[in-house]
């Protein structure tokens, strides 16, 4: 099977939303692996499950939301069950966590210096001295130009794209072999997004740390991550090969999925649509979950849930296209 | 001949705003007046029945610039002139403009039925003549952007971010409009959504003969859509012409920097040039070309003359070297 075992195991995950009319399940069977030192892409369109995915990884699952079933593990070890405070010490030590919005999870009153070694000391046992020397590696091994006195700046005279990597150096500040990043582009401009995935990229294979990137951008997926999670009303549908994924889709999702992205190189008359609209969770259909709006759908489709098959390039569909569909 | 055909004439338009410190404090901390040129000298024109897109980054002035057209921004230069025209119901004069927003959460009453949000420019402008025909024309409208007559009597939090961006464009048309002006309408919708919404604005381009100036930072969005299309830095076009031209050979480095660095699903796990830099302030623009810190063809040159927009055809090109 897989060459290396894995860092991150996801199995079965489902997550349940305990609301006034009955639960609503969020998740359901999600399982994932990501090997050391992988991007694994989750992509999907909003509602789809891809941040709580990333939530429920780091152990900030709020009320009502809660784990119904499977199981997460992190280097064979079980972490969904741990109690609060060691989830807490894992937190940050092993697992790194970088969110859309680089302005709101920085402190506005504290210098980046500070924070940066305020981690670093929580975390390693080094001193104040030792933990600044490190933050100004960081800064530098990030990419920021004069490290040296924009240490001691507040996050509001950094720009956009220095902010994210100012998030991006605290989330390394413990060498963590795992990073959630849960649309760390978004908000950036693409000749800065440019540069952050060049530089979670070079993070990636200089360190050996495994990233789980969550965006909508099925561009950044394809340009950053080695494989991809394709996800759809709390499911994985498809799973994958970077490459193999985008070229060759076998979930019809997937598929319309790709053709709805304009292209940059030639202009098309007409963008393939796909109608109608993600279910709402109260609303999930039986079966499969997209078969109301896929053009193949058959009776099997509405009665029987699609299993995810365990192997390389894997689609939740029981009529997955096939080659000979892609020409 | 294509002249004849022109809707909107933009002659040397600024915008410049005035973001000094109050009076006191600026002769207290003896600070000069600091001004920010959001839109520096920009001139273009738009055909009829055509899609112009203005691309650019974050504080390039592509908003302040839709804004201008739209009149809620006054150039503090230059000129907007919009050409008398045959609307579509028959009259004439200079064509009616509106505008469709990025957000669509925040670009519609909450406490209105989305009946009365589409129906309010039509009473404003008293475009029927009693409540029935406002009523049916409402309708009309819902259905031509894919929504249902019913909806008329739910409220915008019923609809998902598509629909009301529908909503928004039905909202828009019901003034018989001739000219909309697109800021970034589908960036803060799913992919999916986003190519039924872009579908949908070109078949009511082709239904209604509207012209569209779509402003947005997605340059495979504008390659759908335009016909023609600039290039925005810091205030001013780096770089116009049809778009064919322009994604087919870019020739300013800007544009080039622009296309590839782009994510493209279509050529995946890309080794790509790193490119470093960052747009810098419009308050204090770099002098020279405004690009040529970022720039890797700089030369002396660049760092002192600002480059004048040359023609090169039907292309206008801001770049000493290209």
């Amino acid at each position: 099977m897989n060459a290396q075992p894995a860092l991150l195991s996801v199995q079965d995950l489902r997550i349940v939303f305990d609301g006034r009319r009955g639960p609503l399940t969020a998740l359901d069977g999600v399982s994932f692996e990501i090997a050391p030192g992988e991007i694994l892409g989750v992509v999907g369109e909003s509602g789809a499950g891809k941040s709580l995915t990333g939530t429920a990884v780091i152990g900030l699952l709020d009320p009502p939301g809660r784990l119904a079933g499977g199981e997460i593990k992190l280097s064979g070890q079980r972490i969904d069950n741990l109690p609060a405070e060691a989830m807490r010490k894992l937190r940050g030590r092993r697992i790194g966590a970088i969110f859309q919005d680089p302005l709101t999870s920085l402190h506005p009153l504290l210098t980046v210096g500070e924070q940066l070694v305020e981690t670093i000391t929580t975390h390693l046992p080094v001193s104040k001295a030792e933990a600044r020397k490190r933050a100004l590696d960081l800064l530098k091994e990030v990419g920021i130009p004069a490290a040296e006195t924009r240490i001691d700046h507040y996050p509001h005279q950094f720009s956009g794209g220095m902010r994210q990597r100012v998030v991006i150096a605290l989330a390394l500040c413990a060498e963590p072999t795992l990073i959630i990043a849960d649309e760390p582009t978004t908000a950036l401009d693409v000749s800065i997004q440019a540069q952050i995935t060049t530089l979670l990229r070079r993070l990636c294979r200089e360190h050996g740390t495994a990233i789980m990137l969550v965006t909508h951008d099925m561009g950044v997926i394809a340009e950053t991550a080695d494989r991809v999670a394709v996800m759809y009303a709390g499911r994985v549908v498809e799973i994958g090969p970077v490459e193999e994924v985008t070229r060759r889709p076998h979930h019809p999702y997937t598929a319309g999925l790709m053709a709805s992205i304009p292209s940059v190189h030639r202009r098309n008359a007409h963008l393939n649509q796909i109608d109608g609209a993600m279910p709402r969770l109260n609303a999930i259909p039986t079966g499969c979950a997209f078969n109301p709006r896929c053009g193949f759908a058959s009776d099997l489709c509405r009665q029987t849930k699609p299993g995810l098959p365990v192997s390389g390039h894997a689609a939740a569909c029981h009529f997955p296209l096939q080659e000979a569909a892609h020409g | 001949m294509a002249e004849a055909n022109t809707i909107l004439e933009v002659t040397s338009a600024s915008c410049r705003f005035d973001v000094s410190a109050p009076a006191l404090s600026r002769l207290f901390s003896h600070e000069p007046r600091r001004v920010l040129r959001a839109v520096e000298n920009v001139s273009f024109s738009v055909q009829r029945g055509t899609t112009f897109s203005i691309v650019g980054e974050s504080g390039c002035g592509k908003s302040t610039l839709a804004r201008m057209v739209v009149g809620l921004q006054r150039p503090t230069q230059g000129m907007l002139d919009f050409k008398d025209i045959k609307r579509a119901d028959g009259s004439f004069g200079p064509p009616r403009v509106q505008m469709i927003f990025q957000d669509p959460y925040a670009s519609l009453n909450p406490r209105w039925r989305v009946g009365d949000i589409i129906a309010e420019p039509i009473r404003e402008l008293k475009l029927r003549k009693d409540e029935s025909e406002t009523a049916t024309r409402v309708g009309d409208l819902l259905e031509i952007v894919g929504l249902s007559r019913a909806d008329a009597n739910r409220f915008p939090h019923e609809f998902s971010g598509g629909q009301r961006q529908r909503i928004s464009i039905a909202r828009a048309l019901a003034t018989e409009a001739d000219f909309l002006v697109c800021d970034e309408p589908t960036s803060a919708l799913d992919v999916s959504v986003q190519a039924q919404i872009l579908n949908l604005m070109v078949r009511l381009q082709k239904e209604f003969g509207l012209t569209y100036l779509f402003i947005s930072h997605n340059l495979s969005v504008v390659r759908h859509m335009s016909d023609h299309l600039a290039i925005m830095y810091l205030g001013r076009f780096v770089e116009s012409g049809p778009a064919e031209e322009v994604f087919g050979r870019p020739r300013h480095p800007y544009t080039r920097l622009l296309l590839d660095t782009i994510p493209d699903v279509e050529k995946p796990n890309r080794q790509r040039r790193p490119m470093s830099g960052e747009v810098p302030s419009p308050i204090a623009p770099p002098p020279g070309c405004a690009f040529h810190p970022r720039c890797s063809q700089a030369v002396e040159r660049c760092r002192t003359e600002a480059p004048a927009l040359r023609h090169e055809g039907e292309l206008e090109i801001a770049c000493h070297l290209a």
